[in-house]
């Protein structure tokens, strides 16, 4: 019961790359139909394709790509029908990254369609099981991800998280997942659902993984205008800072209401391990906070209904076959191609801009946007770590809340404003509820990714539960 | 009832970079059908696009040109509407913050008179593609070959009255944008486009009536007669009790009329918002600094230089200067010593732009170099060739045949100014006809035209004309 982190695997990659490389690839072949956490699995020699692989500073590293992230020859379906059989000409910015640094692709993640889901429900692929209950959701949008690295399918996978779809599966899946600050990692390549708000990340078992896989990733990118140009600082080796004399707000606006009274136990058990590595703990409330929301589901859905214009049936993706006209074209190809919580999405986005109806939504949640973000940078003043649960409850059950849009958007009550705030944010596995993971949430302020993922890093060598492995899923070899 | 007609331009000038203004690609036209059109053109599934530099360069250029104040910060914003030739679903444009804001053009009238129009704001935009529909029979071809060239949108205020006035506001601007260098001009390939505003009111009225906008004006021509039509349109209905309604319209050059292509219930709505892949545009004050100090001569100050340094009427002046290259040429023709500002002038707009019309030729590529034009004045100047015989030169330079001397030592072109040799010729012809002598002496004025005519034709019309006259004068009165 002790998963292998980055370090392990690369020193074992410089001897027998393939033999890791296998081991991955059966367990994925063993275990992947009772999760479905990929979309497409590369083939043996297919991964080979990868230019740089072997080589770099993550050298013989398998990964798992989140079908977000464009692949060039390897079908990149978002999750959507409308990709269903699109096969990319050219590679996302983070994919040439890491196999620059020596990755080999094991294949493509599940994911909520077009990463707009809290439950890996709305997939066009099916949804993905929890692997610590089958019955139970990994979370969303990057569930494929956070379900295959606690399934030990892949030591490290990539996700993107527009309203804490990289944090909110880590933690109903018990494993450790980062966002960085926005714009520290570039954007290209990876398909757009919020442009303002869409970050990519890394979901792995441990801060320590995320610290070496992020040293790969992060850096500026001309071929993103919103990619900062910031040297990238070595994370790996920022991780011994620890977290002692780092003064911690803890969210208390996240423990009014809502909360499940055990995840709250498991969130303050974890801030006192924090508190006894040295941290001092005060408390924090953000005026605003409370706005995320909505906000939110003003901003993303405006963004998407435009970002998602491109998907026409004219030249990718799906057509509609027999149109009549191109009115026909555009539409049916449009509700063939888009499922149910895109077009939901589509449509409020569409209302938000249009005339009359702009100032009310658009530039009212963009005030809130401002108002949010100016909260946290006013806390950041008095400390250096804001902490909290990362969910309100641990995963639910599938179907629990299909139904019901605003319950399932409530989910994420806790991480968008984040998002809204640019900031760095991760969450790491802080116990278990009735066998399930529960996860606590450090953000940090603008480009502290090493300072949280020191904090982490200390909690995570006082604490086991980011060792745990969900019962059935178990890596002998580990 | 007297009306008046109300008219603004909104111009689209392709900017002349090389590349696209958010991707790499190359911009050149007439490229085989979607050869130039990348992945980020194309709006495939992750891309995104990054601003190109000399498109802000130009568009700041063309702002200081005009006077304007340049947006310190300025936004790019969707502009979302579907249409199979706009990849994106959106065109990226500029929209409550553009890059440039206010100014306005000097525009020459035919009378002689000088009228400011305003501009409004000039924006940076991406261009879409065409949609191709005459070449499948069952199908649009859509060529993506266009998506994503710059545009400079330029918008005036409803400031001009008559069709006369938007022509020549058209023409200036045309001329302003081909001074920066920022825009090839060319309206057939529809580098520079043309939608007009129109509305009539009773003349007095403050308000303005309700307008219709006039799409597809791709010649000043068109322009003119499309503006024309539409004035008159309107009128009628306006005579007629009818209301004008708020639409767009096509102008059909074939049939010289617009007819409505939809009305504003079609309108769209655009939706526009920031684009969030884009940051605010932000100029530092020393960008554009440079740049102004960089600014060419602009067409105003040139010819008011022109009309005081070389003594042009203003007529002249705006000919010579509504390119800097034909400008450029006038300058080095007339700065040549000796020669007459004002010969140059005629010579230059009379057989230089005759030549270069019939044949086609923009004066970059005038067969006769500006030096060589001075040449052959210098010719008329000192006497060696007549204003006719100049011509004669003028032409064979004009095919081919080198230099003015070149082409009169291989033509025996030179004009007989001798006076001994030219004597000698009269005192033949005056030989040959004494009676018609005898009477033009004893008074018969008309007969003078016949003995230059018989002389000319003795030298094949090298004979200086006005040496030849002298002579024939001397001769009949001689001193006694």
């Amino acid at each position: 019961m002790k998963p292998r982190g980055v370090p392990v695997l690369l020193e074992g990659a410089k001897s027998r790359p393939q033999a890791i490389l296998s081991h991955y690839r059966e367990r994925i072949r063993t275990f992947n139909s009772r999760i479905n956490a990929f979309i497409t699995v590369l083939a043996e020699g297919e991964a080979d394709r990868m230019p740089h692989a072997g080589g770099g500073i993550l050298g013989g590293l398998p990964i798992a790509h989140k079908d977000i992230f464009v692949t060039r020859d390897v079908r990149t379906t978002c999750g959507s029908r409308m990709l269903a059989d699109f096969v990319p000409p050219y590679d996302a910015a983070v994919v040439e990254r890491l196999a620059h640094a020596g990755c080999t692709l094991l294949g493509k993640t599940n994911m909520d369609e077009f990463a707009m889901g809290s439950s890996n429900e709305t997939s066009y692929f099916g949804p993905v099981r929890n692997p610590w209950d089958l019955e139970r959701v990994p979370g969303g949008s990057s569930g494929g991800s956070a379900a295959a690295v606690a399934a030990g399918l892949a030591p490290v996978a990539t996700g993107t998280d527009t309203g804490g779809s990289i944090r909110q599966p880590a933690a109903l899946c018990g494993i450790t997942g980062f966002k960085p600050t926005y714009g520290r990692v570039s954007r290209f390549g990876m398909i757009a659902f919020a442009s303002s708000l869409d970050q990519a990340g890394i979901l792995a078992r441990s801060a320590e993984d995320v610290a070496w896989t992020l040293r790969a990733m992060a850096g500026h990118d001309p071929r993103d205008s919103t990619s900062v140009a910031r040297p990238v600082p070595d994370y790996v080796e920022a991780l011994g800072q620890g977290v002692r004399g780092r003064r911690i707000g803890v969210l208390e606006n996240c423990f009014d209401t809502g909360l499940d009274p055990q995840v709250g136990e498991r969130i303050r058990d974890a801030l006192r391990v924090l508190e006894r590595l040295g941290a001092t703990l005060c408390d924090v409330r953000l005026p605003h906070l409370s706005l995320s929301v909505p906000a939110y589901y003003v901003l993303a859905p405006a963004e998407c209904s435009s970002n998602l214009a491109r998907y026409d049936g004219v030249r990718f993706g799906y057509r509609a076959p027999g149109a009549r006209d191109l009115a026909d074209l555009y539409r049916r190809s449009r509700s063939e191609g888009f499922g149910l919580e895109v077009q939901r999405r589509i449509l409020t986005g569409t209302y938000v801009l249009s005339h009359g109806y702009y100032d009310a939504y658009y530039l009212k949640a963009q005030r809130v946007r401002r108002l949010i973000r100016e909260d946290f940078l006013r806390a950041f003043k008095t400390v250096d770590i804001l902490a909290g649960p990362t969910t309100p409850t641990p995963a639910f059950r599938l179907g629990e809340k299909t139904e019901d849009p605003l319950t399932m958007y409530l989910n994420d009550i806790y991480t968008i404003g984040v998002n809204l705030a640019g900031l760095p944010a991760l969450s790491t596995p802080a116990g278990l509820v009735d066998g399930l993971p529960v996860g606590l949430q450090l953000i940090g302020g603008d480009f502290e990714e090493a300072l949280i993922l020191a904090a982490a890093h200390a909690f995570q060598g006082a604490t086991e539960w980011h060792r745990l492995e969900p019962p059935g899923f178990e890596d002998s070899e580990s | 009832m007297k009306w008046e007609s109300v008219i603004g331009l909104e111009v689209h000038a392709q900017l002349l970079t090389e590349s696209k203004i958010f991707s790499s690609t190359p911009t050149r036209y007439g490229a085989k059908p979607n050869t130039q059109a990348g992945l980020i053109d194309l709006g495939y599934p992750g891309v995104l696009p990054v601003l190109n530099r000399t498109a802000v360069e130009m568009a700041v250029r063309f702002g200081l040109a005009i006077g304007a104040t340049i947006g310190r910060r300025s936004v790019f914003a969707r502009k979302n509407y579907f249409y199979p030739d706009l990849p994106k679903g959106y065109q990226i444009s500029q929209y409550d913050r553009p890059i440039v804001m206010g100014g306005a053009l000097d525009v020459l009238l035919a009378d002689g008179s000088v009228k400011r129009i305003g501009i409004t704001r000039a924006h940076l935009e991406e261009d879409a593609g065409k949609s191709v529909h005459d070449l499948f029979p069952e199908s649009t071809g859509i060529d993506l070959n266009r998506a994503g060239t710059p545009l400079l949108e330029i918008v005036s205020e409803p400031e001009m009255r008559s069709a006369e006035e938007a022509v020549a506001y058209l023409k200036g601007l045309h001329t302003l944008v081909r001074y920066l260098d920022i825009c090839d001009g060319n309206m057939q390939e529809g580098s520079f486009r043309c939608d007009a505003n129109v509305s009539v009111r009773p003349l007095g009225q403050r308000e303005l009536s309700t307008r219709t906008e006039i799409k597809n004006l791709n010649s000043f021509r068109f322009v003119e007669q499309a503006l024309a039509f539409e004035m008159e349109r309107q009128i009628r209905v306006c005579e007629s009790g009818g209301t004008i309604i708020q639409e767009t319209r096509l102008y059909d050059s074939d049939r010289r009329e617009t007819r409505s292509l939809r009305t504003k219930e079609d309108a769209h709505d655009y939706r526009y918002f920031p684009d969030p892949d884009l940051l605010p545009l932000d100029l530092e004050e020393g960008f554009i600094d440079a740049i102004a100090s960089a600014l060419p001569e602009l067409p105003r100050a040139k010819r008011e230089r022109f009309e005081i340094r070389y003594g042009l009427g203003a007529y002249d002046a705006t000919v010579l200067t509504q390119s800097r290259e034909l400008a450029d040429y006038y300058e080095t023709v007339a700065g040549t010593d000796g020669l007459d500002p004002k010969l140059v002038a005629n010579w230059v707009m009379g057989e230089v732009l005759a030549g270069l019309h019939r044949d086609h030729l923009e004066i970059t590529g005038v067969p006769i170099a500006a030096s060589d034009l001075a040449g052959l004045l210098a010719r008329i100047g000192d006497g060696t060739l007549s204003g006719k015989m100049a011509k004669e030169v003028f032409e064979a330079m004009w095919s081919g045949g080198g230099g003015a001397d070149a082409v009169i030592e291989a033509r025996g072109l030179r004009q007989l100014s001798d006076q001994g040799a030219l004597e000698a010729v009269i005192d033949t012809v005056i030989a040959a006809h004494p009676a018609q002598w005898s009477e033009y002496q004893a008074g018969r004025d008309k007969l003078l035209g016949f003995f230059v005519g018989q002389v000319m034709q003795a030298t094949r019309g090298q004979a200086s004309p006005k040496l030849l006259n002298d002579l024939l004068q001397k001769k009949r009165h001689p001193p006694s």
